[in-house]
C-alpha cells in the first residue's frame, strides 16, 4: 500500500472530517442519481410519459427542487403521536443511520476506504438490520392503525429475508475464504477459471444461486415490489411512512434509495469484482502490486457495477404487482432458505474438493 | 343489407306472447289465492300483485321456480306531490293539486307499495312483484333470508320510504345519517333545493332534428 | 342460510367454528380497522369497517352514503329529458351507458323507437363507453395489486376511446347525447375511420395488459382462488356483468335481451369462467373489452343511412305506465323502472344500479380474508362509488 489516498500522515481529526464527508458522499450521491435516473426519468419512459422536464435540463434539477419542497413543509407530529414525540421522531433517523453505517465498510478502491474490517460483510448484514428497529419504531410510534401494520409486516419481512441474504453470503464467503470486503474483492479479480483468469472469477458466475437469492432478499430488505407490503400505497397507504411529512419524510425517502444504492454496492462488491477489473489485464498479483490509479477510477467502476445492479432493482419494482404477506413468508422460508443451504453445501464440498 | 330508413311512428301490434303467458299460468298457479292481480304485456313484461301475507312466500315460490336472479326490492309513494310536478311554472299560479292517489299496474289499496323484481336467468323473463304495505302497519315480511342481496335494497327502502320489513338483520341507515328525521323518498318530503330557488319551470325546450317544420302539429 | 350451498354452509359453519375457538383461546381483542372513506383502494368515498384479528378479517361491512346525491328524488322534478343529465353521473366512466336504458324505458312508455341509424350509434357509443370504462379498470387493476405502471397504459389508451366520444357527442364525461326518439346529432365525419384505427389500438392494449398483468404469477397468485363467489349466491346477491359471468352464469343481457339496439346484429362471444375469483373477475373483464372493440368494428361495418331522430312531440309527455328496462352496462345489469302518470316528467324513477348489488356481496366475501385481499376484492368487483350511492 504504497499508494494511499488520505495519507495516514494526516491528522486523526482530519481523517474523520475526510471520511464523514466521503461518506455522506457515497450516500447521497448514488441517491440522487438512483432517484433521477430510475424513479423519474425510467419510470417515466416505461409508463410512456416523459417525466420532469421543467427544472433544469431534461429535469436533472428535479430533485432539488423536490428537496426544497419536503423542507418547506410543516413537520407534523400527530396527536396520539405526542405522548412519544421523540421516539416519532427518532424513526427515520435510525433508519437512516443503518444505510451510514452500511457504508463504511464498503470498499472503493485499494486504498479508498473507510475502515478494513476483518469481518467486514458479517457487520455489513448485522447493520443492515437496524434499520428494521427504526421501521417498527415509525410504525408503533405513529399511532395509526395503518402504520402499525405497516410496520409489523415490515418487522416480519425484514427479519425473514434477512436470513436468505447471509445463507447466500456464506456461499461467497467460504469460496473467498475470508469476511473482508477488500479481500472478497481482491479474491475475485485475482482469480482464474480453470486456468484461465482473462476476467478473474467473479462469484456471480460460481454463485449465481446464491446472487440470485441475495438480489431477491436486498428487494425484499428494501421493501420494493414486489415485496413492498410494509408500504403498501394501494392497501397500508404507505405503511409505516403515512404519518410522517416534511423533512422526515424527506429522510425515509433518501433513505429507501440510499440503501438500494449501498445495497447495489454490496451485491457488486460480492459477486461482480466490486472496484476491481482483473488484475491479469495489468498485470498486477496482489493488492500492494494495483496502481494508484485505481484509487480513483475504483468508485467509478463500483458506481457503474452498482448502477447496473439498481437499474435491475428498480425494472423489477416498476412492472411487478406485489405478493400478499403470507406469500413472502411462505416464499423466504419455504423455497429461499432451503435453496440457499444447498447452496452452502454444494460449495462447501467443491471448495474442499478442488 | 339493412333498410335505410326504418322510422316508424308507432311500432306495430305486438303479437301474442306465448311464452309469457305460459309463464304467468305457471306463476298463479303456484302462488294461488296469493296473487291480487297480475297484468301481461305482450313481449315486454309481466307485473303480479300479492297479499302482504304471502309476500316472502312469493318470493320462496318464485325462487323455486327458476327466478333465481334478485333484481331488486324498493317501494313507490303513489301520493301526488303536494309540491307540484315537475313542469309546474314555480312563478304562475299553484292551484288546487289533485291528491287523488292513482295507482299504476295491477293497482293497489294503499298509499305504499313496494316493489320488486326477480328474474329468470338465461330466459331473462321477468316479473315485477308489487304488494301493498297498510298505513297503520308500515311493514312487509323481509326477503332478504330467500334472496341475499335483498339486505341493502330493504334497508334502502326502509330509510327512504320509512316501511319496515320484519325479520331483516339489520335495518341500520344505509344512506342517511342516524339521526336524520324523516323519509326523503316520501312525495311529501319536500325537495329542499326546491324551496330555497323555485324551479323556473321549462325554459329550455331544445329544437329536434327533422322537427323543424312540424312545429305546431305536435302534441 | 338458505341462500348458500350445503358445501359453502359447512365450509362456513366451520370456519366460523375454528374462528371462535381460536378467539377463546387467545383472548385476543380484534382491531377495527376503517378503509376509507378517504382511501386509494375504494377510488372515491366507500368506507369499509373491518375488524381483524391479526390481518384476518373477521367481520366486514361497507358502509356506503358519503356521495348519495339522491337522484331518485331529483329525477321527481325533473322533466323525462332532463333527466339523462343526471344519470350520466352515476357511472360517471361509462357515463353514455347510463342513459341508454333510462331513454329506453321512457320511448317504451311512449310507444316510440328510435331508427336504425339512432340505434346503431347508441350501441357504438355505448361499447366505447364500455371499453373506455372497463379500460381504466384494467390498468387501476395493476395498481391496486402494486404494480403501477399499467395504469398509465390504461390512461394513455382510454384518452383514444375519450376522444372519439367527444368527437361524436361533445362531452368526454357526460355525453347527454341521447334524446327520446333518437340521438341529438348524426355522427361528425371522419368518426368511422379514426374509430377503426382506436379499436386497434384498443386491442393492442389488451395484449399488453395481458402480458403485463395477467401473465405475471405474482398477479395470479394474488387473484386465484381469492374471493370466490359460487353460481347460486352470486345470483341471489343479484351480482351482474362480469362477476356473474365470471362465476359461470353463461347470461349477457346484449345477448340475450329483445330490446332496440344493435347488438343483435353482431355476432360476438359472451365471456364467461367458472371460477367465480378474482382472476376470472378480472379475465372476463379483460375478454369483454377485446370482443366490445369487435362489436365496435362490426356495427361501423353495417351502420345504416338515414335519420337519427324519430318523429316526437317537442314538449315530450309520457303516457301512463310503467316500464322497466335494463342493460348491460360496463359495471353490470343497470336498469330503471319507470313510472309515468301522463305528465312531462316520471312519476317514479328506481334506479337499480350494478354496483349497490355487486358491494353488497362484500360482507360476504370478504370474512376470514387477509387485509390484501380486500383490496383484491374489491379491485376485481370493481365498483364505481356514484354507482352505488346514485
Amino acid at each position: 500500500m504504497n499508494a494511499v489516498l488520505f495519507a495516514s500522515d494526516l491528522p486523526y481529526w482530519l481523517q474523520s472530517i475526510f471520511r464523514v464527508l466521503g461518506g455522506l458522499v457515497a450516500v447521497l450521491l448514488p441517491a440522487g442519481t438512483v432517484v433521477y435516473l430510475f424513479l423519474f426519468k425510467m419510470l417515466s419512459f416505461m409508463q410512456s410519459r416523459l417525466g420532469p422536464m421543467e427544472a433544469g435540463p431534461y429535469g436533472s434539477m428535479q430533485l432539488f427542487a423536490e428537496v426544497g419542497k419536503w423542507l418547506q413543509k410543516e413537520d407534523i407530529v400527530p396527536a396520539n403521536a405526542q405522548p412519544e414525540a421523540r421516539i416519532f421522531k427518532m424513526a427515520p433517523l435510525i433508519v437512516l443511520a443503518s444505510t451510514f453505517l452500511l457504508v463504511v465498510v464498503v470498499p472503493f478502491g485499494p486504498d479508498a476506504l473507510f475502515t478494513d474490517f476483518e469481518t467486514g460483510i458479517f457487520y455489513a448484514l448485522a447493520v443492515s438490520s437496524i434499520s428494521v428497529l427504526g421501521i417498527l419504531i415509525a410504525g408503533w410510534a405513529s399511532a395509526n392503525k395503518y402504520s402499525l401494520l405497516g410496520g409489523l409486516r415490515a418487522a416480519g419481512q425484514l427479519v425473514a429475508y434477512e436470513l436468505p441474504m447471509v445463507l447466500a453470503v456464506i456461499g461467497v464467503v467460504i469460496q473467498a475464504g475470508t469476511m473482508n470486503l477488500q479481500q472478497i474483492v481482491v479474491a475475485q479479480n485475482t482469480g482464474s477459471m480453470f486456468g484461465w483468469d482473462g476476467i478473474g472469477n467473479p462469484y456471480v458466475l460460481t454463485q449465481f444461486v446464491a446472487f440470485i437469492i441475495f438480489m431477491i432478499s436486498v428487494q425484499a430488505e428494501l421493501s420494493q415490489t414486489p415485496f413492498d407490503m410494509p408500504i403498501a400505497e394501494s392497501e397500508l397507504v404507505s405503511g409505516y411512512m403515512t404519518e410522517y411529512s416534511g423533512f422526515r419524510f424527506l429522510i425515509f425517502f433518501i433513505g429507501e434509495f440510499a440503501t438500494a444504492g449501498v445495497f447495489a454496492m454490496i451485491a457488486s462488491i460480492l459477486f461482480l469484482g466490486g472496484w476491481g477489473v482483473p488484475f491479469a489485464w495489468f498485470g498486477w498479483t496482489t493488492i500492494d502490486s494495483v496502481d494508484n490509479w485505481m484509487n480513483f477510477a475504483g468508485p467509478l467502476i463500483l458506481f457503474a457495477k452498482m448502477m447496473a445492479l439498481v437499474f435491475f432493482i428498480m425494472w423489477i419494482r416498476f412492472s411487478s404487482p406485489r405478493l400478499r404477506e403470507d406469500q413472502l413468508q411462505r416464499f423466504a422460508w419455504k423455497v429461499l432458505i432451503p435453496i440457499s443451504l444447498v447452496n452452502i453445501m454444494l460449495t462447501a464440498v467443491l471448495k474442499v474438493a478442488f | 343489407m339493412f333498410p335505410l330508413s326504418s322510422t316508424t311512428d308507432t311500432p306495430t301490434e305486438a303479437p301474442r306472447d306465448t311464452v309469457r303467458e305460459a309463464e304467468l299460468a305457471r306463476i298463479l298457479e303456484a302462488l294461488g289465492a296469493g296473487v291480487v292481480d297480475s297484468l301481461l304485456k305482450p313481449n315486454d313484461d309481466m307485473w303480479i300483485r300479492v297479499t302482504a301475507e304471502t309476500w316472502r312466500a312469493t318470493a320462496e315460490k318464485l325462487k323455486a321456480l327458476g327466478y333465481t336472479y334478485f333484481g331488486y326490492v324498493s317501494a313507490i309513494d303513489w301520493l301526488p306531490s303536494p309540491f307540484g310536478k315537475s313542469e309546474d311554472d314555480a312563478s304562475g299560479p299553484s292551484g288546487e293539486r289533485d291528491s287523488t292517489i292513482k295507482q299504476g299496474y295491477t293497482g293497489g289499496d294503499t298509499r305504499f307499495q313496494v316493489i320488486a323484481r326477480l328474474v329468470q336467468p338465461f330466459t331473462t323473463i321477468g316479473i315485477n312483484i308489487k304488494v301493498d304495505v297498510a298505513d297503520d302497519v308500515m311493514a312487509v315480511d323481509s326477503w332478504s333470508s330467500v334472496f341475499a342481496g335483498a339486505n341493502w335494497h330493504e334497508r334502502e327502502a326502509h330509510e327512504m320510504f320509512g316501511i319496515g320489513f320484519n325479520g331483516h338483520p339489520d335495518l341500520r341507515n344505509m344512506y342517511l345519517p342516524t339521526d336524520f328525521e324523516g323519509h326523503p323518498m316520501r312525495k311529501d318530503f319536500p325537495l329542499l333545493a326546491r324551496i330555497v330557488k323555485p324551479w323556473p319551470g321549462i325554459v329550455d325546450v331544445e329544437p329536434l332534428p327533422g322537427d323543424d317544420e312540424e312545429e305546431g302539429e305536435a302534441s | 342460510m338458505t341462500m348458500l350451498g350445503d358445501r359453502q354452509q359447512l365450509a362456513y359453519i366451520a370456519s366460523q367454528a375454528a374462528d371462535a375457538r381460536v378467539n377463546v383461546e387467545l383472548e385476543t381483542e380484534g382491531m377495527t380497522l376503517n378503509i376509507g372513506p378517504q382511501h386509494p383502494a375504494t377510488h372515491g368515498t366507500l368506507r369499509i369497517i373491518a375488524r381483524l384479528d391479526g390481518e384476518q378479517v373477521v367481520w366486514a361491512e361497507p358502509s356506503a352514503g358519503y356521495m348519495h346525491r339522491g337522484y331518485e328524488k331529483l329525477t321527481e322534478v325533473r322533466t323525462f329529458p332532463q333527466v339523462t343529465a343526471l344519470v350520466n353521473r352515476i357511472d360517471w366512466l361509462g357515463s353514455f351507458a347510463n342513459e341508454v336504458p333510462f331513454i329506453l324505458a321512457a320511448e317504451k312508455l311512449m310507444g316510440v323507437e328510435a331508427p336504425s341509424r339512432a340505434q346503431h350509434i347508441r350501441t357504438i357509443l355505448f361499447e366505447l363507453s364500455r371499453i373506455a370504462n372497463v379500460s381504466l379498470f384494467l390498468g387501476d387493476l395493476g395498481v391496486q395489486l402494486g404494480a403501477i405502471t399499467p395504469v398509465f397504459f390504461a390512461f394513455r389508451d382510454r384518452e383514444y376511446v375519450l376522444n372519439l366520444i367527444e368527437g361524436a357527442t361533445g362531452g368526454r364525461f357526460h355525453p347527454n347525447f341521447d334524446r327520446i326518439g333518437g340521438l341529438k346529432d348524426d355522427l361528425p365525419a371522419g368518426f368511422i375511420d379514426e374509430t377503426r384505427i382506436v379499436m386497434k389500438k384498443l386491442r393492442t392494449f389488451c395484449d399488453q395488459i395481458e402480458d403485463l398483468l395477467f401473465g405475471n404469477e405474482i398477479f395470479q397468485s394474488r387473484t386465484r382462488g381469492i374471493g370466490v363467489i359460487p353460481k347460486d349466491v352470486a345470483l341471489s346477491y343479484g351480482l351482474s356483468g362480469a362477476n356473474l359471468r365470471a362465476s359461470g352464469v353463461d347470461w349477457d343481457l346484449r345477448r340475450d335481451q329483445d330490446i332496440p339496439m344493435a347488438w343483435n346484429k353482431t355476432d360476438f362471444k359472451v365471456i364467461t369462467h367458472p371460477d367465480g375469483d378474482s382472476f376470472a373477475r378480472c379475465w372476463v373483464r379483460l375478454q369483454e373489452v377485446r370482443e366490445s372493440t369487435k362489436i365496435v368494428d362490426q356495427l361501423l361495418d353495417t351502420i345504416p343511412a338515414g335519420p337519427v331522430m324519430a318523429k316526437v312531440p317537442k314538449i315530450i309527455k309520457v303516457p301512463e305506465g310503467e316500464a322497466w328496462v335494463s342493460t348491460e352496462n360496463p359495471l353490470g345489469e343497470m336498469g330503471y323502472y319507470v313510472v309515468s302518470q301522463g305528465d312531462q316528467g316520471p312519476f317514479r324513477v328506481k334506479i337499480r344500479s350494478a354496483s349497490f348489488n355487486n358491494i353488497s356481496i362484500v360482507p360476504w366475501l370478504l370474512k376470514g380474508v387477509y387485509v390484501p385481499d380486500i383490496i383484491t376484492i374489491l379491485a376485481s368487483l370493481y365498483f364505481i362509488l356514484g354507482d352505488i350511492d346514485r
